[in-house]
């Protein structure tokens, strides 16, 4: 799966260095005195002030419990947990605030989903169709229904750049037993964006529900559900400035009111009696317990910076880096890259390996240049048995990302070719 | 992090030693590093208290690789009670550089295999695998 790179004419618009100056951490040093690079963002992303500040304003000034108290700091927090679910709501393009559903994390949004939907509508002998890009979260809950309920995984392969084999994808809607299709917008471990709205047309003319995990899209493009028209979409804060603990479940109202709550207990029941429960409204309904409120609002704030800098320039500067790194890695003898070799239908995501060293190997050398990478699986082992390697070394990029950080990682190969005498 | 990469740990990665399949081995064990995908078989020849004979087959980090090629050399005749008796401080002051926390399980996947060869083991007894799998799996 080695690539050829060609040039490409990518520009970006950001005002990088305005931008990095709202990120406290990436001023830090490590190892002595080298300025940290961070290219780990498909894991996590950095957090900027605006995000921070939003978080200890809750904690420093109002913080209460939401939804419960009469007094003036519970009020004050829900209205902000409320707003942020409104932000969250426009930020996708649902037309509902109730049709989000916040969650920890897009796991806990597909597990939501698994548990609830899933159980209900997947029986003995239906497909699930699944791809060898899934990041695990979104394949094991399929794959311990299927052995729950006795159905059936169908898994669609890549071509060789990583592109999804459309011919199998319409093959196994063809048989007409596909009951949902799982698939992720956004490949985590090689970068490629799949054609989601194609993908969710052709599956709804089967008959088939879809539910797309875009973990990896929401962050670094806009993402309208009302045009994709899916039936689920899942995503997490913490990879878009948000802090961990922070997450939604988008689903149509209608579709959600039909549903069973997912977790019981409080704040997500109207009347409680010994005999019987009825439920919340939407979206409390799948709330139960004390919501990660401070985490909610943290994710509204970051969902204000986005907006502020601009999610199409965002998308543009991301490639406009991917355009940069791809052809100074393919000229470096022993890189093998995987993913898409043009810049179309991806975002910057870069997996390579460097031949005679293994990934781990590769990322320790460039902790100690200050370069931190993802070395390892990626929660993508069916990706990486597809690619036939134990574990890629990936380079993820986001806004804050510079060419200049681009040059240190390309230097941190070289330290690290020489370490091993490759 | 260039004190992990000494000359010593590159040479038993790019040389190891006592590699490939053991003719007659009486005691077999396989095991593999879910965060890095490190593998290693290690295979004893047992003659009575004697460990006559020893060779590995792996792939992975070159931290798991010396660590594993190190061992070997160690260990080839020694009785299996000293066998058994090597705990991971020993396979630390084997390898005689600094080992991050994350890269812990790459250095004792060695010491792992040998005591499941040594102590004739078909899979690992209590949860060491499942916990390891966890910490892996943290994206």
């Amino acid at each position: 799966m080695a690539v050829t790179v060609r040039a490409t004419g990518a520009t970006s618009r950001l005002d990088v260095a305005r931008i990095r100056a709202d990120f406290p951490v990436l001023a830090q040093k490590v190892h002595g005195d080298k300025p940290v690079v961070y290219l780990d963002n498909a894991a996590t992303s950095q957090k900027p002030r605006q995000v921070i500040d939003a978080m200890r304003d809750v904690f420093e000034t109002h913080n209460a419990n939401i939804h419960r108290g009469v007094y003036e700091f519970s009020e004050r927090t829900t209205a902000e947990f409320e707003g942020a679910r409104e932000k969250t709501a426009r930020f996708i393009n649902a037309s509902d605030a109730r049709e989000v559903v916040f969650v920890r994390n897009a796991t806990e949004g597909v597990n939501l989903v698994a548990y609830t939907w899933g159980r209900e509508h997947i029986k003995a002998g239906d497909r699930i169709v699944s791809t060898v890009l899934e990041h695990h979260s979104n394949f094991v809950p399929w794959q311990q229904l299927a052995k729950d309920v006795g159905a059936e995984i169908v898994m669609i392969d890549v071509d060789d750049e990583g592109r999804l084999r459309r011919d199998q994808y319409t093959a196994a809607l063809a048989t007409g037993r596909v009951k949902l299709v799982a698939i992720t917008a956004t490949s985590n471990g090689l970068g490629t964006v799949l054609p989601v709205k194609e993908l969710v047309a052709e599956a709804k003319a089967a008959g088939a529900s879809v539910l797309v995990d875009a973990a990896q899209a929401v962050p670094h493009q806009r993402v309208d559900v009302s045009d994709i028209g899916c039936d689920f979409l899942v995503f997490s804060g913490h990879k878009m400035l948000a802090p961990p603990g922070s997450g939604a479940v988008w689903a149509p109202a209608a579709l959600l009111e039909r549903m069973r709550p997912f977790l019981y207990g409080g704040d997500m029941i109207a009347k409680v009696t010994v005999a019987e429960t009825t439920w919340n409204e939407l979206p409390w309904k799948f709330e139960a317990g004390t919501s990660s409120y401070v985490d909610a609002i943290g994710l509204g704030a970051a969902i204000d910076y986005l907006e502020a800098v601009g999610m199409d320039q965002i998308h543009e500067h991301e490639l406009f880096l991917t355009g940069y790194l791809l052809p100074r890695l393919a000229d470096i003898a022993g890189v093998t890259i995987y993913g898409p070799k043009t810049l179309e239908d991806r975002v910057g995501v870069v997996s390579f390996n460097i031949e005679g060293i293994h990934p781990h190997d590769v990322a320790t050398i460039f902790d100690s240049e200050g370069v931190c990478v993802r070395a390892g699986h990626h929660c993508n082992q069916l990706l990486m048995a597809r690619l036939n390697v134990p574990a890629t070394t990936r380079a993820s990029f986001y806004l804050y990302n510079t060419t200049e950080e681009c040059d240190r990682l390309v230097d941190a190969i070289g330290r690290a070719k020489k370490v091993f005498g490759v | 992090m260039d004190d992990m990469y000494r000359d010593y740990i590159l040479d038993h990665y790019k040389n190891p030693r006592n590699s490939g399949e053991l003719p007659g081995a009486t005691n077999t064990y396989h095991d593999t590093n879910p965060l890095c995908g490190d593998e290693i078989t290690m295979s004893l020849l047992i003659d009575g208290d004697n460990v006559k004979d020893v060779r590995f087959q792996g792939r992975g980090c070159a931290i798991s690789q010396a660590s594993a090629s190190i061992l070997t050399e160690e260990i080839k005749g020694k009785t299996l009670t000293e066998v058994r008796a090597i705990d991971r401080q020993h396979i630390l002051e084997n390898l005689g550089i600094p080992i991050s926390p994350a890269r812990i399980k790459c250095a004792l996947l060695s010491l792992k295999t040998l005591k499941g060869a040594a102590w004739g083991l078909s899979e690992w007894p209590g949860d060491d695998k499942a916990a390891g799998t966890a910490r892996a799996n943290g994206e």
